[in-house]
């Protein structure tokens, strides 16, 4: 071996724990790189990257088989602007129970595969179904229900001898064109008597850029069959609207925990590397008095530092592939897309990058030291010079405290510019916790809006009394072409609700469309009536609804409109004008914040037989939602309405943001309590000859630890007082820039998570941080022998 | 006879391979007793200071010191030991360079948990006694060697040890200082203070010991008592 891989080997040998620090330092950087990395690259234009994966349905179409032929929905495919179709599929509408319990109605179809030209169901569980009795139900949460579990056997009690269907599989369509898949032939069983319910075609088309364009589509599959054939599309821009609109908060919300992973790599390896190689300056100034020349010092310390980042580096691959892969099935699951693990060239690149980022930092660092003239190298290193950090002392001094740690709360002071990187490091770390983790709680606000009821009631369809006309029901995923049934009764399951016991509060939700002036298109009106319809919206200025002639709107409203919160609109709702006032501004971003939630006698006058669709009921604590639903349910039975728990299961998408806020945390923290053991290693062994005479005058080695500990007490707390500030601010403005990157404001109650109490927590997780990086140097320095010390120069 | 202040029976001390720093070395010391340890390089004077101040432990044998069988000492216990009955005089002072001179002084008693008034008062009274009061608020950089080294005495009794031990404390020192370190250590044996200095100074040792001791090879070679003065 040369005399410089000598010197390489006996320096990350005698340094262990510099050269532990090194590589763990680079395994953490390089597995939040990778993970945040893959984060960044899963979140870029999902929906478009899912349906061009899946060759989704430009266009989705459904027929009526009384009046089109197979053959005539097979040549519908040469229409003109059709590129590629897939079909026609035979549908139906099933409507399954589960034990005693009653699923909602979903319209199934009979696929013999999830492949083809169009529409390329990915399946994320199970195998496709193959034989009659089996089904793949569609996983884009449009199903209201429990988890289902493969194997699950569901009764269907409306089809004749009520068979049994068994769930084989779970499939992601992102055109959404089904709630379920069955084989084609048991379509065909189901509905032996009346044949299918329907048949559907889905399209690619050559262009589908605008709707017009999607329009000219449809008028042209419609010429190519019988006239009347066609009950109903749905363009792929209405689902990409509804799917971006749910998703288009969390997208930024997924970046910003990518880019803090990477932020995080590339800070704490420049930190770390450039505090190992400045402790080693002392032994760069003995090199060069045996004859090392500058560039031979800065090899020596590059491979020094090289050779423990490329064991974290490796490492950091295989980690960050772990983490990441659980987090892409759920962005997967999340964006509908089918990203298979960690691209290979974000490996490459994350570990190449950290590598050179090591490599630089350490020539950086060497170098600087390698100029040094050997006498100064030398001499840097040592026990402070008298002076600095004195007045500390004194002051230290008269602190009624032990005295060990009087005198280890003035070390900082004797050497400032060490002590500032550590409360960088720690300040550092802190504020990324807190930033995550204001962050995480924010999101989880956001998705916890969307489940605020207990139960929900709707309408019994027609399938649940009898099956509906040919091709009167309404297609999968468009509500546009045929409504949701009606409730009939709204008086009498008022009455129901009220009556039932745990009921704290309802709201009932019509829909409808108005058009406001200065505003192109129809808008989504919400009508509510009922008791607490406050309670599912988080209001950013202004008030609720108190009565008939207000409008709570959101920010992208507004800021269409040109209005402000206390301005009159006019609504025309089918002809009819209603003056409306905005009263408040809410946080909902349902038709990508363009909806206007009103009191349902507003609109009155305009439209006297809008009826509530939907009621949310929110049940009194204590009371289980489960048994309250299934016995407002039997209640609701004669009117032909059904009530179901919402499922109030956190979602896939908290757990997982709340496991990366969790695992990001956790990696901050360690990396910052690295940066401190770091720092107090090289402190604690400059120290080393003071600490000696302090033992030989009697201090006891819990004395010593003691000093030691409190040597980084002023630090941890300066650096966790300034770190959650940080975090604070860094989550406010980080939080309204993307809220205004989409148009909303955000919510008081969604920005202000912070309790003072956990305000306090993060300020002192820097003095945890600091002392946890300190116990190692600190047992070390109570270990060692005073002989030993008092040797040591 | 009094009981010994200090009693070495049959103690070996070895470092690794090497040849024993100490071999079956037996000592005792009176109270009130001044011994200088003399001897070359190499011979177990530092080895031998080591062990009675117990910041080092034999291969075998005991150390007893003030009743105290120091070789069975853990690092917590001879700590308190040496805190309370022993002052260390060190050949290159070992102050503190960050803590004045008064702080330097009172550190043994502020570890051993004395108020800081208390030992305020204690270490002007010596920095009284032993002329450098002046230089109380000054830090150790400021002062001169000697001076430096009597503060150094100063801080070693502050909690009244029992034991001076004094490892070379005129070895850093230039002949006026050396001479007043001299006179110092006399002043204090003449007071009562037992005292184990280690020194190669023959001039240190025939003025300030009642009895030398010759090492050689870690064994004792000689052990004389001085001529009464």
């Amino acid at each position: 071996m040369s005399t410089l891989g000598r010197v390489v080997r006996a320096g990350a040998g005698r340094h262990r724990v510099q050269t532990v620090v090194i590589a763990m330092v680079v395994l953490i950087a390089v597995t939040s790189a990778v993970l945040g990395g893959s984060l960044l690259l899963a979140s870029r234009e999902p929906f478009d990257r899912a349906f061009g994966q899946q060759r989704g349905a430009h266009l989705t179409a459904q027929f009526d088989p009384t009046k089109a032929t197979v053959a005539e929905l097979t040549a519908s495919a040469g229409a003109a602007g059709v590129s590629a179709a897939a079909g026609p599929f035979p549908t139906t509408q099933i409507s399954a129970q589960e034990g005693n319990h009653r699923l909602p109605p979903m319209t199934v179809v009979g696929r013999s595969g999830p492949d083809g030209p169009v529409d390329q169901a990915k399946l994320t569980e199970g195998r496709w179904a193959t034989a009659p009795g089996e089904l793949v139900l569609a996983e884009d949460g449009r199903f209201q229900g429990p988890p289902i579990k493969l194997g699950t056997v569901w009764t269907l009690p409306e089809e004749p001898g009520s068979p049994t269907v068994t769930v084989v599989g779970i499939a992601r369509s992102v055109s959404r064109t089904a709630e379920a898949w069955v084989t084609p032939a048991q379509v065909t069983a189901w509905t032996a008597g009346d044949g299918p319910t329907g048949y559907q075609m889905l399209y690619r088309l050559t262009t589908a850029d605008t709707a017009a364009q999607v329009e000219a589509a449809r008028a042209a599959v419609a010429a190519k069959v019988p006239a009347g054939a066609l009950t109903g599309a749905v363009s792929w821009l209405v689902t990409r609207q509804d799917a971006v609109g749910q998703i288009v908060l969390l997208v930024p919300f997924l970046i910003a925990f990518g880019v803090l992973g990477v932020v995080m790599a590339v800070l704490i390896i420049g930190n770390v590397i450039a505090g190992a190689v400045s402790t080693g300056t002392r032994r760069i100034g003995i090199l060069k008095a045996l004859g090392f020349t500058p560039s031979q010092v800065v090899r020596a310390y590059l491979g020094q530092a090289l050779i423990p980042a490329a064991a974290g580096a490796a490492l950091g691959v295989v980690a960050g592939n772990l983490l990441t892969f659980p987090v892409l099935a759920e962005t997967n699951r999340l964006y509908g897309t089918s990203d298979n693990g960690v691209a290979p060239w974000v490996d490459a690149l994350v570990a190449g990058g950290a590598l050179a980022l090591v490599a630089l930092t350490a020539w950086v660092a060497a170098a600087r030291a390698g100029r040094l003239r050997s006498v100064d190298a030398i001499a840097v290193g040592r026990t402070p010079r008298p002076g600095r950090g004195q007045w500390a002392s004194r002051l230290t001094g008269r602190i009624r405290l032990p005295r060990p740690m009087t005198l280890g709360l003035a070390h900082p002071f004797a050497r400032p510019l060490r002590s500032a990187g550590i409360v960088a490091a720690i300040a550092f770390g802190v504020a990324a916790v807190t930033f995550a983790v204001g962050l995480g709680t924010s999101l989880g606000l956001v998705q916890e809006a969307e489940d605020l009821a207990d139960v929900q009631i709707g309408a019994l369809p027609p399938a649940m009394g009898g099956k509906p006309a040919a091709g009167s029901q309404p297609e999968a995923g468009n509500q546009a072409v045929a409504g949701p049934p009606r409730l009939t009764d709204p008086v009498a399951i008022v009455a129901a609700i009220t009556a039932q016991a745990g009921t704290a509060g309802y709201v009932g939700q019509a829909r409808t469309e108005v058009t406001v002036a200065g505003i192109t298109g129809a808008l989504t009106t919400v009508a509510l009536t009922g008791t607490d319809g406050a309670h599912y919206y988080r209001m950013v200025s202004g008030t609720w609804l108190t009565g008939p002639g207000e409008i709570v709107v959101s920010t992208p409203f507004l800021t269409a409109a040109g209005k402000q919160v206390g301005d009159t609109v006019v609504l025309t709702d089918h002809g009819a004008g209603v003056t409306v006032r905005i009263v408040g501004e809410a946080f909902n971003t349902d038709d990508k914040g363009m909806q206007i939630l009103t009191d349902i006698a507003t609109l009155r006058a305009a439209e006297p037989d809008l009826l509530p669709e939907t009621y949310f009921v929110t049940v009194r604590p204590g009371t289980d939602a489960e048994a309250y639903a299934s016995a407002l349910r039997t209640a609701l039975q004669p009117y032909g309405a059904w009530a179901q728990p919402v499922d109030q299961e956190t979602g896939e998408l908290v757990i997982i943001i709340d496991a990366l806020t969790a695992l990001l945390s956790v990696m901050l923290v360690v990396v910052a309590g690295l940066g401190v053991l770091n720092v107090v290693v090289l402190e604690t062994r400059e120290r080393v000859h003071d600490l000696g005479v302090h033992k030989a005058l009697g201090m006891t080695p819990r004395q010593t630890t003691a000093m030691v500990i409190s040597s980084v007490v002023v630090t941890g707390l300066i650096g966790g007082a300034v770190g959650a500030a940080v975090g604070v601010v860094l989550q406010r403005t980080v939080l309204g820039a993307m809220g205004s990157s989409v148009g909303f404001t955000m919510p008081a109650s969604i920005v202000d998570v912070y309790q003072p109490a956990e305000l306090l927590l993060f300020g002192l997780g820097g003095l945890v941080i600091a002392v946890g990086g300190a116990l190692l140097p600190a047992g070390w320095a109570a270990g060692t022998r005073t002989v030993t010390a008092l040797r040591t120069e | 006879m009094t009981e010994p202040l200090i009693e070495l029976r049959d103690v070996t001390r070895r470092y690794d391979d090497g040849p024993p720093a100490l071999r079956e070395l037996s000592l005792s010391v009176q109270p009130g007793e001044a011994v200088a340890i003399l001897g070359p390089s190499g011979s177990g004077k530092s080895t031998l200071l080591n062990l009675i101040a117990g910041l080092d432990r034999p291969s075998t044998g005991t150390v007893t010191v003030d009743g105290v069988e120091v070789n069975r000492l853990g690092e917590a216990a001879s700590a308190r030991y040496r805190r309370a009955r022993i002052g260390l005089v060190f050949q290159f002072f070992n102050l503190l360079d960050d803590l004045t001179v008064a702080d330097n002084v009172m550190l043994p008693a502020q570890l051993a948990g004395m108020a800081r008034g208390a030992a305020q008062r204690r270490a002007t009274e010596l920095l009284t006694a032993l002329g450098v009061d002046r230089h109380a608020s000054a830090y150790p950089g400021r002062l001169s060697g000697g001076e430096r080294q009597r503060v150094a005495v100063a801080r070693a009794l502050m909690n009244r040890p029992a034991l001076l031990l004094a490892d070379e404390p005129t070895g850093a020192l230039d002949t006026a200082a050396g001479e007043d370190v001299q006179r110092l250590l006399t002043e204090l044996h003449a007071d009562g203070q037992t005292i184990v200095l280690v020194t190669h100074d023959l001039a240190l040792a025939e003025r300030c010991a009642t009895r030398t001791v010759q090492l050689r090879d870690g064994r004792v070679a000689a052990d004389t008592m001085a001529p009464v003065r």
